[in-house]
């Protein structure tokens, strides 16, 4: 039945940090694997056919921060992938009012002046800011999160490295840096601006998949964490994957199979088959067993470790930490085939800035409160959503002149509240279909024909998500991006690594450094990490340090 | 198209930049209206915005207005063997109906210019450059019997390129180009030719009319392409980024027309382009046979090769050494792909380095950092084949997107 159930690695998972470990692990030499539960691969990369001739991102939804360096370094141009920026994007009040973001900074200057003109400059002070702190972390992003109690030469080496960074940005940055990392996105944006509206504009980026509030402490690195990535150089740009987001993890399994990589699709893992601390391979559902050394999970690690491993082979402190791990779902997904454009009667005629994402964000109050319903258990009354129309820009994802929608929701819960019993199976079809019309509500203040443009919506909660591609609670960063659960703490302290426990296992998706997003630099860190244990020196990419 | 102010007093020639015949329908749609000057006349650098018309490229489908380039008819008899002895390829192998891409020289084989040659008939070309060679093509029909007329100000051209071209063809009613093949030619309805060419190496045409038409096939292409297809005029700036992309040369930065330095020394022959390739020496007698002959055997002097360079700054205008002290050339032409997300250039090289010693090479690059200039040597890595390759632009018929 196999052509052979041995090999040297074993990657459990394909979404595209799994596919970027095996790529890598494959080109250095090894005999890899990478088995995969759905039948496509590519996780929450992937691009689906719901309905004829419409093609959806339907999970994950843009790319900035996929890495460049390893985009060239496994040539996945090659591959067929085409990344294809889009700027500007706009937030709307519903009541006639938009800011728009450009990409020229003198007209950004004008558009802000047209809402509240002392935060024009104001904006110039944000932005530097921004930027700077984004300068002072991305090279980090492709080098393993040092262990500040570790001896080794290369931990201390890391460290040094750090604090060699902080003290090339200044004293006052380093504090501000702290702070930064630290506190709310509410609390830094009321620092800059006056205007509410301004501050909603910017807010969005704070509070996406994480189950927090725009005034909880932490978010400010949220939107660092969205602002880091570039495409092209141009720092915090966007860009759609020509095609979907299934055209990474495309590229990706080419880019392995090339290498020498199987993949195996349809094979969901029942355990990690471990002897003595070790493990030894990985026994599927089916019943099918492949031997290797070494298994890497591209799960999240609350799966992997609870899930798959069991706590009796494991240290208790090791078990609890992973169980603590914040992990939320915290946000929906709508994807919808249109007919035609809707009709935005706030905008003016067509100009780049609305080919990029539309927002309804009125004040940070409204984004707070949408909040507050999450936190009891409900979806939001006046939800916070991301919204694109890919088609605008990529002609190959439905007929022409029609269009495809694809709006990111927030807030929504995993355990949804009915009658103060929380629970995912409480997501049921019509509890999804109100969820949706509340959407549709908030979409149509900003487009009032939308509804009639519908022809096929999906409505995914954080429960489909978690059933579907098998993210924990369908928290989309596989573990919140908060201070508390970065760098050397990622996942857990001592663990941060790509490490476990158990010998030969490794976890290398989002809930590792540096954390989600379709970044991939888990994935290739995590198999530097491999590689490096086998003594096997591999040149991987890295962030040069005048490249920023 | 007006040169001269006709009047009755004395008149002076026209001091202005002059309209092509697209200019108006490209200024209504200018956001930016970032103009420059190509043959006299005005053309865009940047119509919206620099990204989004290269990516146009990439993805959907533009329009370049290429009016301002050199045409020149060459008809009669004689026309095959005047264009056989101008250029070095052999012209008899381009069939009635096709284009090719070719190269000229001089006595001594330097090359004077590049361009294309559409075959319209057994006895008629026309040849599509970039130089002025009206004269060059008297001196090279001096006793043949050919006419020769410079089209450059009467005839328009637009650059239909991009992956969804061919949809939007489609849509203007002009469906029967779907069986055209890479470099087919073919008057598609009375007047308006069409040819399966372009510099961007993606699927794309190229239009050409009589000036008086421009509106017309400008108002047809717009209204089958903007909406539906994502089509949008585009300026030098992003095509700049797709030749390069694919290698193709352009005058004045990747080589020196030899008719237009003042320094001799400058010229290059083919060999040294790397279109060796392209010279024909069974054809017969041609410009610059003997001294290509020659050239050949001595070897060439420099090679002009594409470089990979490692980092994101693009290398415009670096030295590039051997090691790390040895200066052996320069980059000619540099950019940051944003497809093939690789730092690319063309360098030019002293032989032996780039031909037969490719490893070693650095590139110096300046880059200016907010006051301070940093200075970075990168790695260059000579590569033989185009950054940018797709099936795409070679499938007949082509696909939608």
């Amino acid at each position: 039945m196999t052509k052979c159930d041995s090999y040297d690695a074993i990657v459990v998972g394909a979404g595209h940090n799994g596919l970027t470990t095996a790529c890598y692990l494959a080109k250095a030499g090894l005999k890899t694997l990478v088995i995969e539960k759905n039948e496509q691969i590519g996780g929450a990369a992937v691009s689906t056919e719901l309905y004829d001739g419409w093609i959806y991102s339907n999970c994950s939804y843009v790319c900035s921060l996929l890495r460049q360096e390893i985009i060239r370094d496994l040539e996945l141009p090659r591959f067929g992938l085409q990344v294809v920026p889009f700027r500007g994007g706009v937030n709307l009040d519903g009541k006639g009012n938009y800011i728009g973001a450009y990409p020229d900074h003198y007209v950004m200057r004008r558009e802000i002046a047209r809402h509240s003109p002392i935060d024009v400059d104001a904006y110039d002070r944000y932005y530097q800011l921004v930027m700077r702190q984004c300068r002072f972390i991305r090279p980090f992003l492709l080098r393993p999160a040092p262990d500040p109690t570790s001896m080794k030469p290369r931990d201390i080496g890391e460290l040094i490295y750090l604090v060699k960074r902080m003290y090339d940005i200044g004293p006052r940055e380093v504090g501000e840096m702290i702070r930064f990392w630290t506190m709310s996105i509410g609390d830094f944006l009321d620092e800059f601006f006056e205007s509410e509206f301004v501050k909603a504009k910017f807010a969005g980026s704070g509070i996406i998949g994480t189950g927090l509030g725009v005034y909880s402490p932490g978010t400010a690195y949220v939107l660092l964490h969205h602002y880091m990535g570039d495409v092209d150089g141009s720092l915090g740009a966007w860009g759609f994957a020509r095609g979907a987001m299934g055209a990474i993890s495309k590229a990706l399994g080419a880019a392995l199979e090339e290498a020498g990589g199987e993949i195996r699709t349809d094979a969901g893992l029942g355990e990690f088959v471990i002897r003595n601390g070790k493990v030894t391979g990985v026994a599927l559902e089916n019943g099918d067993e492949y031997r290797a050394p070494i298994v890497a999970s591209n799960m999240d690690v609350k799966r992997t470790i609870l899930h798959h491993v069991g706590r009796d082979k494991l240290p208790g402190d090791y078990v609890k930490a992973v169980e603590r791990f914040k992990i939320r779902g915290s946000s929906g997904k709508l994807n919808i085939a249109l007919d035609a454009m809707p009709r935005f009667p706030d905008l003016p005629e067509n100009g780049e800035i609305f080919q990029g994402d539309f927002a309804c964000n009125t004040s940070l109050e409204m984004l707070e409160r949408a909040y507050d319903d999450w936190k009891e258990g409900y979806w939001s009354s006046g939800p916070y959503f991301d919204m694109l129309i890919p088609t605008k820009i990529d002609p190959t994802l439905a007929p022409p002149g029609k269009h495809m929608m694809s709006v990111f929701v927030q807030y929504a819960p995993y355990d949804l509240n009915v009658g103060g019993v929380r629970s995912p199976n409480n997501w049921t079809d019509e509890k999804r279909d109100a969820f949706a019309e509340c959407v549709f509500d908030r979409l149509s203040l900003v487009c009032p024909d939308i509804r009639e443009r519908v022809l096929h919506a999906e409505v995914r909660s954080p429960a489909d998500i978690e059933r579907e591609v098998g993210l924990t609670e369908g928290n989309i960063f596989q573990g919140e991006l908060t201070f508390d659960q970065l760098l050397f703490n990622r996942p857990a302290p001592g663990y941060a690594q790509y490490n476990t426990p158990i010998e030969g296992l490794y976890i290398v998706g989002s809930s590792t450094h540096p954390g989600g997003g379709v970044m991939a630099a888990p994935g290739a860190n995590a198999a530097r990490e491999i590689l490096r244990k086998l003594g096997k020196t591999t040149a991987m990419p890295t962030v040069a340090d005048d490249e920023f | 198209m007006k040169l001269f102010k006709s009047a009755a007093k004395p008149v002076a020639v026209a001091r202005e930049l002059l309209p092509t015949p697209f200019f108006d329908k490209l200024d209504a749609v200018s956001l930016v209206k970032n103009w420059h000057e190509w043959n006299g006349y005005l053309v865009a650098d940047v119509v919206e915005a620099v990204g989004k018309e290269y990516f146009a490229i990439r993805n959907q489908s533009t329009l370049f207005d290429i009016s301002p380039m050199c045409k020149y008819r060459v008809k009669g008899p004689d026309a095959l063997r005047v264009m056989n002895r101008l250029v070095i390829r052999d012209v008899a192998k381009i069939g009635v109906g096709r284009v090719g891409y070719a190269m000229w020289c001089d006595e001594e084989g330097m090359v004077i210019d590049d361009g294309t040659v559409f075959r319209y008939g057994d006895d008629e070309f026309m040849l599509l450059c970039q130089e002025h060679m009206f004269t060059w093509l008297h001196d090279c029909a001096w006793g043949f019997d050919v006419s020769i007329t410079d089209e450059t100000h009467n005839f328009c051209g637009l650059a239909l390129q991009g992956p969804t071209s061919f949809s939007v063809l489609k849509e203007a009613g002009l469906e029967s180009v779907a069986d055209m093949k890479p470099f087919d030619l073919r008057e598609i309805e009375p007047g308006l030719w069409i040819s399966r060419t372009g510099y961007t190496g993606d699927l794309g045409y190229e239009l050409f009319t009589d000036s008086q038409y421009a509106h017309q096939l400008w108002d047809r292409l717009w209204g089958a392409g903007h909406k539906l297809w994502g089509l949008i005029p585009i300026g030098f700036d992003a095509l700049e980024i797709a030749r390069l992309e694919v290698g193709f040369l352009a005058p004045g930065l990747d080589f020196q027309p030899v008719h237009v330095v003042s320094r001799i020394n400058r010229g290059r022959t083919p060999f040294e382009l790397g279109f060796g390739r392209l010279v024909n020496f069974e054809k017969g007698h041609f410009n610059g046979r003997r001294a290509l002959l020659k050239h050949r055997d001595e070897g060439s002097r420099y090679h002009l090769v594409r470089l990979d360079i490692e980092g994101k700054e693009p290398a415009k205008d670096a030295f590039i050494y051997s090691g790390r002290d040895k200066v052996v050339g320069h980059v000619t032409s540099a950019v940051w792909s944003p497809t093939a997300k690789r730092n690319i250039a063309l360098a030019e090289l002293e032989a032996p380095y780039g031909g037969k010693v490719k490893n070693g090479l650095w590139a110096e690059i300046y880059v200016y950092k907010e006051g301070a200039w940093q200075r970075r040597q990168k790695k260059a890595v000579v590569v033989e084949t185009p950054f940018f390759t797709n099936a795409r632009s070679r499938k007949t018929p082509p696909d939608l997107f």
